[in-house]
Formats: structure tokens, C-alpha cells, sequence
């Protein structure tokens, strides 16, 4: 028998077949369906087309409104009622409210709803965040939202893979979006197009989940199907603190066939910033020169989580955002919220002159809660810089870690945390 | 199957943030988003596009966003099919499902021009350029897709399958 990658191997089982191989069409169950307010409304209204007596299993989808909520304005609110209704109508276990909502890619790991060896589909394109547990997830649609709460079931062309094996202790400010923002740079925004991108490497083991997290979570960002990381020490003590669902480990077979292999080594790494209007028009932060920003955004499905909040809170300490500068932080998660308050982190960011958000995706998207006018510039650890994404046609979007974007709010340009010391 | 209609051109990595920007996605209704479909990178597109009409593009068409609103806005505004070099992969799917026919072809992507006449053979895969009098061969498409998009979208597809 041939040889099968870690992810192939997720999919065979879930689709009963003890072998799948790369272009297969299989039909795989699945453990998890997820939809936010935005895509949700158009996957509820396919459902009702399909006059069923309801969905294949309330404990197996989740229904997170988080992307214009808190409501930006009425169109927001009737969509969050739609997907409230539906909600309530089907008795959907994990459906959050505001109040206890965050954005989806960190609430639903912390709430324990991701465990290794699952297959999960969500109608956002970040699904693929789960790969850091090692699950495979990979977004779809509305419609394919639709037939899977309606089936539990979702077609699959089985993917080939790339390897990118990670080598070394990361250097000093280097963190899980140095690292894919460097990856996404060499390959491009279609350098991964239908592949899965397996993370291997002992400089795994340097990264912490929430590092893991932010890498898998832009593997769509290099046109992945999926991003997946083996389940390792740090991943079982997660889980420990996280869930009591039963997993399957699953590990890629020593004679899997990868399209291409890449090695990064993490200690040579520089703190890397995307350029607009692309995530693969990666620099250094020694190529970066002086780049004047309006505003700086700290949050999203990408860097909301707790290592985002204290590393930015490290470079705020004892300082102030410049003169002018707009810095806006948005914890992802009631949780993480909770936890930056009793570390005093949020204190922190209002002495230091940001303005600290309840969880959303807001900004990120362009939705609301810091749009940018015409010709305004934003650093931001949020994961696209398309063109008008944050809000005006001719404003920009840099994209960076953390640690860079605070050390930016000091100065009021693109600057290295390193440049504070 | 046939389409047939002027070309809007495009180049590489259309996003869906610019097919249909996040600011409009407080709708969901097909109507109200084709009249802002591709407005970012195309402010003349929604003034001048007929039913019928063709997008070309290259590569990666699509990336980014899951939203099944772009493809939605697409089909809204007329275009009648999509040809690019290669799709996003959800774009892909997406397309499929809610029943807007796209079709891969590198030679077609790069040759074809803004404004040409263009016509395109489902069941061949045959797309025939008639300003420039070329023909060119794309992934003709499967029975089943064929059978989804007649049927404008998967769910129908379903239903009417029984």
C-alpha cells in the first residue's frame, strides 16, 4: 500500500476506506459544520429548499455570529435573527450568543469543539485555523454549509501536499505570523492551491499553540486546502485544558508522497510584514524603510489570542502610541478578554492610548469598528491586505505580528520591536 | 449548454473582497449585490455588463473569502460564464453549487481580450473567441456539474432528484 500523508489518512477514515489517493473524489462524515452571521442566512435559506425535518445533528454544528456583531446596523441584526431562529428552531447546542460569542476560529478550539483526527467544514474561509490541533478543516460555502447540516456528509477531491519542515528556536521576536508570512511570500497566494500544507520539523516543538494556530489559519492565504500540524506534547496538554472529547491521533506514513518540500530554518527569521494588496508581497522588517501608518489594529481570527494580547502588551508597557495614531485592540474571545484583564494587560493598552474592543471580526474585513478613509494606512496582524479591504478603495493594509504592529502604534511607522529596546 | 457574450478582463488574483466588497454583506439578496459586484477594481462594470456576458482572468481567480455572495453577485449582474487560468479552490466549488458555470483554460485566459466576442460550448469544453476567429479547448464540463448549474444550484439539483 502506498504511503499516506497525515491529512490523507483523516479522510480515508472518515470516508471508510482504508486507502484514498491524491484526486480522488471521496464522501467523508463530518464531525463539525460551522457558519457565522454572514455566511449562515444564505446556507439557512438553501436548507429551507430542501424541506427537511431538521438538521443531522444539533451537538455537531456551530453557529457563531461574529463578524458584524455586536450588530453594526439593522441589515446585521435581521441576519444574526435569522441565524438565532434557526438556532433556537433546531436546538443547536453550539450556538453563541453575544455575551458569550468570540470570534470563531478561537472560540471554538477553546471551547474544545476541535480535537485531532476530526473533519470539519465551516462556511468561512479560516476553518482551516483546526490543523493546528491536528484536524483537518477547510472552508467552504453556504451552499455546501447547507447540505452538510442537512446530511452530515461533504464531498472531497483528496488533496496532495506540500511538507514545509520547521527547523530551530525561532529568533528573538519571531512568532506562528513571521513564520507564514514568510512561507506565503516564498510560495504565493497560490502556492498551495488544492494541497494540504503539512508542518513537520522539530522547531515545532519551539511554537506555541496559539503560534500554531496563527499558521494554520493562513494556509488559505497561500490557496491551501488545509494547514495541518502533528499532535505533539503542547497539543495534548491544550486539549487537557480544553476538551473531554475522545481523538484519534493521526500521523503521516514515513513513505507519503509530497509535491514539494520546503525547509525554514526559524532561527535565521526576520520579523516579516505583507505588503499591499497581497499577502505575498512579503518584507522584512529590514527591507520595510518608512512607512508612515494611521492606524493599528491587533485582533482577528489570526492574532486575538492570548500570546497576541501579552506580546503586545510587552511592547506598550511603559509607552504611548504616537501622536495621531489610532490603536485598536480586539481580544478574540471573552475568555482571552477576561484573562488579558486579571493580567493587567488591558490596563496597559488604555495607558498606553489604545482603545481596547469587545470580540469581532470588525476591522479586519472592512465591517465596522475602525474603517479607514481614502489614503490612510493601517498595520495590522489581521490576515488579508486586498485591495478596499479595511474600508476605502485607495487605503492600504500591512500586515504583520503582534509584537510589530504594537511597536508601530509607538512610533507611527512600520518599526521592529527591537528598535524600542 | 452554450453561453455566449462580451468579455470583461481581468488579471491575476480577483478576490473576493473585490468581486463583492465586505461592506455590502450585511445583504444577502442577489439583486442588491450585483449592483455592487466588482466595483473596487471595475467602477464601469455594473453600467455596462449585459446578460450574456463572459469574465476572463487569470490566475486564481477568487481567492480569499468564503463568501458564496461572490459568486451570487457574478451570476446576479448577467455574466454568463466564468474563464480563468486556474479558480480559488471554495470560488470553485462555490460557483458549482450555487449553478454559475466557470471553466479553466490557460491559452483561452491569456488570448482572449477585453470587449471580444466570445462563446462557449459546455459540453465540449469548445470556447471560441469570434473578434479574433480563435478556438480553444477547456475542461469540458462533467454530466453531474452540467446537471447543477441547469438546475441553478446543488440544493435544486438535490430536490429535484427526489
Amino acid at each position: 500500500m502506498m504511503g499516506m500523508t497525515m491529512t490523507q489518512k483523516i479522510l480515508a477514515a472518515h470516508a471508510g476506506l482504508a486507502q484514498v489517493t491524491a484526486g480522488q473524489l471521496i464522501e467523508a462524515n463530518l464531525d463539525l459544520v460551522l457558519g457565522n452571521d454572514i455566511t449562515s442566512p444564505v446556507a439557512i435559506k438553501e436548507m429551507e429548499k430542501m424541506k427537511l425535518d431538521g438538521v443531522f445533528d444539533k451537538d455537531k454544528i456551530a453557529l457563531v455570529p461574529d463578524h458584524f456583531v455586536p450588530n453594526k446596523d439593522i441589515k446585521s441584526a435581521e441576519h444574526c435573527k435569522c441565524v438565532r431562529e434557526f438556532a433556537r428552531k433546531n436546538e443547536i447546542t453550539n450556538y453563541f450568543e453575544v455575551g458569550e460569542m468570540g470570534i470563531e476560529h478561537a472560540l471554538l478550539p477553546e471551547k474544545g469543539l476541535t480535537v485531532p483526527g476530526d473533519v470539519i467544514i465551516g462556511a468561512d474561509s479560516h476553518t482551516c485555523t483546526y490543523g493546528a490541533v491536528g484536524a483537518f478543516s477547510t472552508g467552504i460555502g453556504s451552499t455546501d454549509m447547507a447540505a452538510g447540516m442537512a446530511t452530515g456528509k461533504a464531498w472531497f477531491k483528496v488533496p496532495a501536499a506540500i511538507k514545509f519542515i520547521l527547523t530551530g528556536k525561532p529568533a528573538k521576536w519571531i512568532s506562528g505570523k513571521d513564520i507564514i508570512l514568510h512561507i506565503i511570500g516564498m510560495i504565493g497566494v497560490d502556492g498551495a492551491l488544492y494541497q494540504s500544507m503539512e508542518f513537520v520539523g522539530d522547531g515545532i516543538g519551539y511554537l506555541s499553540m496559539d503560534d500554531r494556530f496563527t499558521i494554520a489559519n493562513m494556509a488559505i492565504e497561500a490557496g491551501g486546502k488545509n494547514g495541518i500540524f502533528p499532535v505533539d506534547a503542547k497539543t495534548i496538554v491544550y486539549l487537557e485544558e480544553h476538551t473531554k472529547r475522545p481523538y484519534k491521533i493521526y500521523t503521516a506514513d514515513e513513505d507519503a508522497e509530497y509535491v514539494a518540500e520546503y525547509t525554514i530554518e526559524l532561527d535565521k527569521l526576520r520579523p516579516t510584514v505583507a505588503f499591499p494588496h497581497l499577502p505575498e508581497n512579503t518584507k522584512t522588517i529590514d527591507e520595510v524603510g518608512e512607512v508612515k501608518v494611521d492606524q493599528v489594529v491587533i485582533g482577528s481570527c489570526t492574532n486575538g489570542r492570548m500570546d497576541d494580547m501579552r506580546i503586545a502588551a510587552k511592547v506598550l508597557e511603559g509607552r504611548h502610541v504616537a501622536k495621531g495614531m489610532r490603536c485598536i485592540i480586539i481580544p478574540a474571545t471573552q475568555a482571552i478578554y477576561m484573562q488579558a484583564m486579571e493580567e493587567g494587560l488591558l490596563k496597559t493598552f488604555i495607558q498606553a492610548g489604545a482603545v481596547v474592543s469587545t470580540p469581532t471580526c470588525g476591522p479586519c474585513l472592512g465591517g465596522y469598528m475602525g474603517i479607514l478613509a481614502e489614503g490612510e494606512r493601517c498595520i495590522s496582524t489581521t490576515n488579508r491586505n486586498f485591495v478596499g479591504r479595511m474600508g476605502h478603495v485607495n487605503s492600504e493594509v500591512y500586515l504583520a505580528s503582534p509584537a510589530v504592529a504594537a511597536a508601530s502604534a509607538v512610533t507611527g511607522k512600520i518599526s521592529c520591536p527591537c528598535e524600542l529596546d | 449548454m452554450k453561453a455566449q457574450g462580451q468579455v470583461f478582463k481581468y488579471g491575476d488574483n480577483v478576490d473576493t473582497d473585490v468581486i463583492i466588497p465586505a461592506r455590502y454583506l450585511n445583504s444577502s439578496d442577489p439583486k442588491e449585490l450585483a449592483t455592487h459586484c466588482m466595483e473596487d477594481i471595475d467602477t464601469e462594470f455594473v453600467n455596462r455588463v449585459q446578460k450574456g456576458d463572459i469574465i476572463v482572468a487569470d490566475k486564481n481567480f477568487g481567492c480569499g473569502s468564503s463568501r458564496e455572495h461572490a459568486p451570487i453577485a457574478i451570476k446576479a449582474s448577467g455574466i454568463s460564464c466564468v474563464i480563468a487560468k486556474t479558480f480559488a479552490r471554495i470560488f470553485y466549488r462555490n460557483a458549482i453549487n450555487i449553478g454559475l458555470p466557470i471553466i479553466e483554460c490557460p491559452e483561452a485566459a491569456k488570448a482572449i481580450k477585453a470587449g471580444d466576442e466570445v462563446s462557449i460550448d459546455f459540453d465540449s469544453g469548445i470556447i471560441i473567441d469570434h473578434t479574433i476567429n480563435k478556438e480553444f479547448k477547456g475542461q469540458p464540463f462533467p454530466e453531474f456539474m452540467q446537471k447543477i448549474i441547469k438546475a441553478e444550484g446543488l440544493i435544486n439539483y438535490i430536490n429535484e432528484k427526489g
